[in-house]
Order: structure tokens, then sequence, then C-alpha cells
């Protein structure tokens, strides 16, 4: 049984059909590119997994649970996390903060009020800091982080809850090539206990760490594969051939 | 300067920082006392100084109006909590503060319960339940409430409780009740006044401290969270509209407080004190001050109450014009209000980790 599974998923904006009866199945611990033309519908089949958008017809399952209806933060709870495609890190509060924001999602009111949980994350929080290499920023404020350290801060919030999959739009946007390879290494960790499923334009990236990929075009599933089977398909060289 | 200051205050940190895994307990201490907590203790601690001496050097009947002032302060935190720290706009706070100082003046009319231990307690509670009547039906749902819904339902809830007491002969119609008798502790009655002053500021005091508490703590932070981005924290898997709903009645319930002190104070309520006259007044107070800091919330009730009674005294005709464009002058050229002309960014949004006091303290 796949870790999720989104089935005939179609979502219309007025008089545009962004998804047409698109479909994702993701694996456990699976790395999985979604990829595609500009306009093709892969943020609005993000969204529609994530539950920031509800689909017009469709349904999502995850961890055998249909949770089409669900809202964001019930599928938060259900163990999805979303990294958003505009980085919203949130600028006034510290690193720190930021972190600690997302790691006490799940504590009790009681525990937040009391702030009974201060002293037992702050370890996971440093922890975390350092897996993304932003430790030394600690107490900074998150505005004054380059687009890149953005991003990367915003990874380690969304792998705060230990979800058992991650949804990342565009991990990669607006980063030099350095920090597109250092972000590769950043997620290669996580596969022992989380599946992945990426946006992004980088197809090198892409390559370089998924698993598996399903292109997107016009809203409809293209291809979906292996990234061997991928490259070799004939109708998939054909849109990014068109697209060059 | 502030960001020199604030640039200080980093290179400062960087040794915690980067020794920060191995030995938190010893290094943290250094980084976290420069990073901050400078100004606002010692304008706290001004402010109260000056709360203490003032019935020393007022005239009795400035410290009749200034206890009027320390109730409104403490109104002022009331809607800070909810717009400043949790980011609802509450265009009817006085919804809960007039339902409260309604409240108990029945009581003392009909009942003639005077009793403070009773009063508060009953005040403290309309307020509470006020609150979240109109807290679970405009903020609780699946999905969140927009702002326009929030602010438009706030204030159409104060401008019909206004209407309301209006029009109900019971409630004493638009005379409101008056002749509210003194409140009382024992045999013994709280007449306007330093002790009067005095009871009212310790109040203040104790419910700012919980305040303060309250917004350092992890709570805090998810308020925090809940102000900046409602939508990201969702995804984090917090109840936003819980916590919303949460800190609305917190707010309603410290409005009600206030309100009941006001209506003994003043021996006389009056449609007003529910509607949207002020609702408004303490929204300015605490834009005025300095939304999103407990002390100017404090500090913008007493400048505006003060500055109208000066202007009140010495420009008879004009002065609620001079007003007027001063407040437009702080909003448009301070948005943070006039706190933030000594606090910077950083301090006023605080830190929420680990404290260095704590870590030491951990051992015995």
């Amino acid at each position: 049984m796949p870790l999720l599974e989104a089935q005939g998923i179609s979502k219309v904006f007025g008089k545009l059909t962004a998804l047409d009866g698109a479909a994702l199945t993701v694996g456990e611990n699976e790395f999985h590119g979604l990829i595609g033309p500009n306009g093709s519908g892969k943020s609005t089949l993000m969204k529609c997994v994530a539950g920031a958008e509800v689909p017009t017809t469709g349904k999502v399952s995850f961890i055998n649970t249909d949770i089409t209806a669900f809202t964001p933060t019930e599928r938060a709870r259900a163990g999805m996390s979303l990294k958003f495609q505009i980085t919203s890190v949130l600028p006034t509060l510290t690193l720190y903060d930021n972190i600690l924001l997302a790691l006490q999602a799940h504590c009790s009111l009681f525990d937040l009020v009391l702030s009974r949980t201060r002293n037992k994350l702050h370890d996971q929080v440093m922890t975390m800091l350092t897996q993304f290499r932003l430790a030394d920023r600690a107490h900074d404020a998150a505005a004054a982080l380059s687009h890149g350290q953005q991003q990367w801060l915003e990874i380690a919030m969304a792998l705060a809850g230990k979800p058992r999959l991650l949804l990342l739009d565009e991990p990669t946007g607006g980063m030099s090539l350095e920090e597109r390879r250092v972000t590769g290494e950043l997620l290669q960790p996580i596969k022992q206990h989380c599946s992945l499923v990426i946006v992004e334009h980088d197809l090198d990236f892409i390559r370089d760490i998924c698993d598996r990929l399903t292109v997107l075009d016009q809203g409809k599933v293209l291809a979906s594969g292996t990234v061997a089977e991928i490259q070799a398909n004939k109708s998939v060289q054909e849109i990014y051939l068109r697209r060059a | 300067m502030v960001g020199a200051r604030e640039a200080v205050a980093r290179v400062g940190e960087e040794p915690d920082v980067v020794t920060g895994e191995g030995a938190p307990a010893a290094s943290a201490p250094a980084g976290r006392a420069s990073a901050g907590w400078k100004v606002l203790p010692i304008v706290e601690g001004l402010v109260l100084l000056i709360a203490l001496v003032l019935p020393w050097v007022l005239q009795d009947y400035l410290t009749v109006f200034a206890t009027r002032v320390v109730i409104l302060a403490l109104f002022a935190l009331s809607f800070d909590l909810v717009w400043g720290y949790a980011g609802i706009m509450s265009f009817g706070q006085a919804l809960f503060f007039g339902a409260a100082g309604y409240g108990v003046a029945l009581m003392a009319r009909d009942l003639n319960v005077t009793s403070i231990l009773l009063i508060l307690p009953a005040g403290t509670l309309i307020g509470l339940t006020a609150s979240l009547l109109l807290g679970g039906f405009l903020l609780l749902g699946r999905y969140p409430s927009s702002v326009i819904f929030v602010s438009l339902g706030t204030l159409t809830g104060s401008y019909a409780a206004d209407r309301l007491a209006r029009g109900w002969y019971y409630l004493g119609g638009q005379n409101g009740i008056p002749s509210i008798p003194p409140l009382t502790l024992g045999s013994y009655e709280f007449e306007e006044g330093p002790i009067y002053y005095y009871m009212v500021l310790g109040i203040l005091v104790v419910v700012y401290l919980l305040c303060r508490f309250l917004v350092r703590s992890q709570f805090g932070l998810a308020l925090a969270g809940l102000r900046e981005n409602e939508q990201r924290i969702a995804f984090f898997g917090y109840k936003a509209q819980h916590l919303k709903a949460i800190i609305f009645a917190v707010g309603g319930t410290i409005a009600g407080l206030a309100g009941s002190l006001y209506a003994f104070h003043e021996g006389f309520v009056w449609p007003n004190m529910l509607g949207v006259v002020f609702s408004t007044q303490v929204v300015l107070y605490v834009l005025f001050g300095g939304s999103g800091t407990l002390i100017g919330a404090v500090i913008g009730t007493v400048i505006i109450e003060g500055v109208s009674f000066w202007l009140s005294d010495n420009y008879r005709d004009v002065w609620p014009i001079i007003l007027g464009v001063l407040l437009l002058l702080v909003i448009m050229f301070r948005p943070l209000g006039l706190i933030s002309f000594v606090l910077g960014e950083r301090e006023r949004v605080g830190s929420f980790g680990k404290a260095p006091k704590e870590t030491g303290n951990a051992a015995p």
C-alpha cells in the first residue's frame, strides 16, 4: 500500500482547468519528483495534496486514510508537511524560535502556557539548526538570512514535526549552484524516515535525488516511473524539447 | 541607531551560538544577556515608579482621574493581548467591558451586592462568558475566519449591545444606571481617592505580570506565529482557531475585570461603555503606545487620557482637533507606537527559547 495516493484530481478555477484527472502515488521512503512545463499544474497538485486547495473532484489517501476533506491542520497532525513555494519563515522571530514554533505544534495547551517543553525541545532545536548549517545564526531574526538560507530554515521547520511525507514546492528556487548542491546533501538523510514530493524546475537536481518522477502536462499525467524510464520516454523528451 | 545596537547585540551572541551545542549552560547567559532585555524592564520600572508616587504629588481630584486612567490601562491590556499579540482585530472590546460594568451595576442595584469579593469575580466571569460566546461564534470553525468578518462581527456586537442598552428600560435606557454604591470589603467602603487608586494599581500590576508571563511563554510564541502567518502555523498542526478563541476569551476576561472596577469607580454605567466609542478608544490607546508590547498599551492610555485632560482644560474649543491630529501623526509616522522610539524591533518581538536563568536554576 503506497503512503500517498491521489487519484483523479481535477481543479477548476473559473474557466481555467488547472488539473484534469491527475494522479500521484508515492511509496514509503521514496523521493518523488513532480515535473512539467510552466502551468502544467505541478503546484496546484501539490496544494491539493497538502490541503491548501480543495480539489474539484478526486480523492487523496494518506496512510490508508481518505484525507480529501481534511484541513491543513488535520493533515499536519496525520503526518504530512509542506514547504511553501514562497518562503514563509516568520521574519521577525529568531531562527531558534522559528524551529521551536514548528517543534512545539503538537504540545498541549497546558504545556505551552507553562512552557513545560521549552527545555526539553532545546536540544532538538539546536540539532535541527546544526543539521541545516544554521546553528551559528540561531539568535538572528529570520529576515536577516539570505534567500537560500531561508529556504533551508523552512525545510528544517517543515521537518520539525517528524512528518511521514514532506512536500517541497521549489526548494532550490533562487539558490546558487553551490546552495543547490548543499540542499541535495541536506535532504538525503531524511530518506530513512520520510518520503518526499518535490516540485522543481532544476532537472539536474531532480535527477540527482529522486527515485521516481511524475511528469505533468496541461493538468494531466504524461508519464510516471523511475528516473531512467522517464528519461527514455519519447513524449516527455518531446515536451521538454518543445519548450527548449 | 537601532540597527547599530542590534549589530552589536549580534556580535555579542556569536560565542553563545558557536558553542551552543556543547556547553549551552555555560555560554548561553552571556549571549542572551547581550541580545536584549534592556529597554523594556527599564521602561516598565519607570512607569511603575511614577505610578506608585503619583497620589503623593497629585491633588485629590487628579488622583481620581489617575484611578480612571489605570482602570482604562487594564482595559487596554485586554485589547493588546487580542490585537497586538494574536492579531485578532476586535473592534468590539468594549462589549465585554460594558457588559461586566452593567452586570455588576445590576448586582449592586437589585441585589445590594457590593462586596469586592463577589463583584470582581462576577465581572470577570461576565467578561469571560461574553467573550467565549462571541469568540466561539466568530472565530471557531473548520476554516479560519477572515479579518473582515471578525472585525465587523465584533464591531456589530458592540454596537448592538449599545443599542440594546439604550432601548431597554430595565438597564436605564439612555441614562444608564446611576448612583452605584461604593465597593465594599466587610464594613470598609472603597471611596474614590488614594486607596481605590492603589487597589486598582495592584490589580493592574498583577494582571500585567500574568500577561507578561503568558506572552513570554511557549504559548506566546504560538501567538506570535498566529499574528505573523496564521496559514503557516496551521500547516505545522496548530489549531489556530482554538488559539484565537482562547486568547480572545482571556482578553474578554480582563476587559470584564476592568469594566466592573470602572463601574464602581465612576458610580454609574451608561451605554457608551458597551459601544463603539469605548471600543475604538481602546484601539487608539494601544496603537498610540505601541501594540504588541504590554507597557505600550499602558503608556498609550496614560498619554492619550492625560493629553485629552490637559487639552480640554486649556484649549476648550479645539482640543479634539489637536488630539485627532496628534493621533494621526503618531499612527502615520510611528506605526509601532510611541514605545518604538526607545524599543528596537528585536526586543519588541523577543525570544522564546530556553532562557539562561532556567539553565542556571535547573540544577538545584
